[in-house]
């Protein structure tokens, strides 16, 4: 018998009877997410919040926050003038390794824990917004969903992935003695793009 | 790393002889404590939130056989290799193999308990095959040659001036340095060229995916992608009961697993691995390793709910005074006491006597296991199956006839206030083991019953 075999044999005699799923419909809700919360909470896990009326905002920027030397990538047709390396025809994802910045769009943010819900089609290589110093997301102000379940309701009514994350903050650590550093492997900062045409948005 | 063949109590002896290192260890995992309450606190639904997990993680275990083949054919569907393993042994002769096959001796490794379990490193190091840990405090405990004391924080034993040390050592940083930014900074530099260099990528699973054949890696910092998307091979190391029937379950433990691991509302990444990068090879281990045993055994399969966020270590009383390598087990603290024994009992049968039954464990962890009533029910089933210390059973018995005579009792009792009134070096030294690091109390003047005699009348 292979191990499979021996496995699932055993697995069968010896689990309990059938108990039902619960009902998850308790954590259901048709408010929308706050932007407010988002910001407060993305804020407080060491990310950074901008918020912008449209693209050139981003453009200004990330081009005055990271002068002309840097290596910016996007796939963003609307920020092709910040690009200074191409995404592709790489001979390897490892030329990624030297990423200053890259500018991602992200599906949609989650409001109670500062993440954003991105997939390998947005992030053309998987890698990228691990490997980069430091990760800019866009997003649209309507994109926010409270809670992880509003989170997961999205993902089943997108498009498959190989590949998806929710990423909330910079890449950190606190594993000598509880001091939390920000920039352990991946980006040692994130900053969150929101982007909306209303008047009254904060700035 | 080999494990020690001392007990708990003995081990965490040793630990307790520096008793300002005990202190600081004990405040440290506190303060992580206080930090889950305020998360837990913050969600008005947190124990509905809990409920739920527990009753997904009870379905689980009730239809495990119908799960794992659904999320084997999806996975298989998915492009991805699935590989079963009845034990340890088997878990790492197929990540061997599939290193070997990849013409590599060379591979990075995020946090996987089951690979500490499974003693995965020190196979593969037999067989010339070198394991990076990229875990920041999985690498530092590595290079220091210990194992993991801590499931989420596995350096929490270790002090900056220490970690500095280790890194002037191994990493050629200037003595002295013991800043946590440069520490963290050179351990950055030193994993970013292991990342970019090795071929074959190991990760652990934090939840795998029925209906999808997806599973899901949880992380703060990013090693667990930079190693596998980086990699030509990724293995990921999964056991058996890993398993969540749909992704809409995902809302509900990722809400729970950080909050009560560290306070954080979620890890930084929480990826969802579905098919492999166009040009790499995924593959998938399951591991059985003892667990379809527990499963069979009715008072002790809750422990198979777990989720490894480790706050009921962060909670126990012992664990925070012993520290994690007195339990001589990859999963220390009260949920490794329950689990280790079903392993070895002979070998772990200390290991549910490291609890003072306080219950603590029970209340913080998010799927409702019944830890502390499990490690009650393992020191019935150890000392009926004869695993416990001759001392301990003479004691017991002598309590046992003591407590079942009133007139022994009283005799006891009076002889007790006696000696420590009296003749308090008769306890106050090394042969009682109450004694250690410990000063005994004061005896009363009196026993209850003596002053009830005395005052219970008055009115």
């Amino acid at each position: 018998m292979s191990s499979r075999e021996k496995i699932l044999a055993a697995v069968k005699a010896n689990q309990p009877d059938s108990t039902a799923l619960p009902d998850l419909s308790v954590f259901e809700t048709t408010a929308q997410g706050s932007l407010e919360k988002f910001a407060e909470v993305l804020t407080f896990i060491g990310g950074k919040i901008a918020y912008v009326t449209g693209y050139d905002d981003i453009a200004r920027m990330i081009g005055e926050q990271h002068g002309n030397d840097a290596k910016i990538v996007t796939p963003l047709r609307e920020l092709s003038k910040l690009r200074t390396a191409s995404l592709d025809d790489l001979s390897s994802i490892h030329d990624l390794h030297d990423v200053d910045v890259a500018i991602l769009k992200a599906h949609f943010a989650v409001a109670e824990n500062g993440a954003v819900w991105i997939t390998e089609h947005e992030m053309v290589h998987r890698v990228l917004p691990f490997v980069t110093q430091h990760l800019a997301i866009v997003i649209h102000e309507t994109d926010i969903v409270p809670k992880m379940h509003q989170a997961y309701d999205k993902i089943g009514t997108m498009s498959d992935y190989g590949f998806g994350a929710f990423i909330a903050g910079p890449s950190k650590t606190a594993d000598i003695e509880q001091s939390l550093v920000i920039g352990a492997h991946g980006p040692r900062s994130m900053t969150v793009f929101v982007i909306s045409a209303n008047p009254d948005f904060p700035k | 790393m080999e494990h020690s063949t001392k007990d708990h109590a003995e081990l965490a002896e040793e630990f307790n002889r520096d008793e300002d290192r005990v202190d600081w260890h004990d405040e440290t995992l506190w303060f992580i404590r206080s930090k889950r309450d305020k998360a837990a606190h913050s969600i008005p639904e947190w124990e509905t939130l809990r409920e739920t997990a527990s009753q997904i993680k009870n379905n689980v275990l009730s239809n495990l056989h119908t799960y794992l083949q659904q999320f084997e054919q999806n996975a298989i569907a998915n492009g991805v290799e699935v590989h079963w393993a009845a034990d340890a042994a088997e878990h790492n002769q197929i990540v061997h193999r599939l290193i070997n096959e990849a013409n590599v001796v060379r591979m990075v490794k995020s946090k996987s308990m089951l690979t500490e379990e499974c003693g995965l490193n020190e196979y593969l190091a037999k067989n010339g095959i070198e394991v990076i840990d990229s875990d920041l405090g999985e690498r530092i405990v590595q290079l220091a040659e210990e194992p993991p004391s801590h499931i989420v924080l596995p350096c929490i034993h270790k002090k900056k001036e220490e970690i500095g040390e280790i890194f002037h050592q191994h990493l050629g940083i200037e003595a002295g340095i013991s800043d946590p930014q440069f520490l963290t900074e050179t351990a950055r530099q030193h994993l970013r060229e292991v990342f970019l260099t090795r071929k074959v990528a190991l990760t652990g699973v934090n939840f795998a995916i029925a209906e999808t054949g997806e599973f899901v890696v949880c992380t703060n910092e990013g090693n667990a992608d930079m190693g596998a998307h980086l990699s030509e091979v990724h293995i990921a190391s999964m056991g058996i009961e890993k398993l969540l029937p749909q992704k809409k379950h995902l809302g509900v433990f990722l809400r729970l697993l950080t909050r009560s691991a560290t306070g954080q509302p979620i890890t930084t990444y929480s990826s969802h691995f579905k098919k492999p990068r166009e040009g790499q090879k995924m593959h998938i281990i399951i591991v059985d390793n003892g667990r379809t045993v527990q499963l069979g055994r009715k008072d002790f399969r809750n422990s198979l709910k777990c989720i490894r966020c480790a706050a009921c270590m962060n909670t126990c009383p012992v664990y925070r005074r012993s520290g994690g390598h007195s339990y001589h087990t990859a999963v220390a603290g009260p949920i490794g006491s329950i689990l280790a024994p079903n392993l070895d009992m002979e070998k772990y049968a200390d290991l549910p006597f490291a609890s003072t039954l306080c219950g603590s464990c029970s209340n913080v962890c998010p799927v409702k296991i019944d830890i502390h009533d499990q490690l009650y029910k393992w020191r019935q089933v150890l000392v009926q199956a004869g695993y416990t210390p001759t001392a301990k059973k003479l004691a017991m018995k002598a309590m046992a006839t003591t407590l079942a005579s009133p007139a022994l009792y009283h005799i006891a009792g009076k002889a007790g206030r006696f000696t420590i009134k009296y003749a308090p070096f008769a306890v106050n030294n090394k042969l009682n083991p109450w004694y250690k690091q410990r000063d005994m109390p004061a005896a009363p003047e009196q026993s209850f019953g003596e002053w009830y005699k005395q005052n219970g009348k008055k009115k």
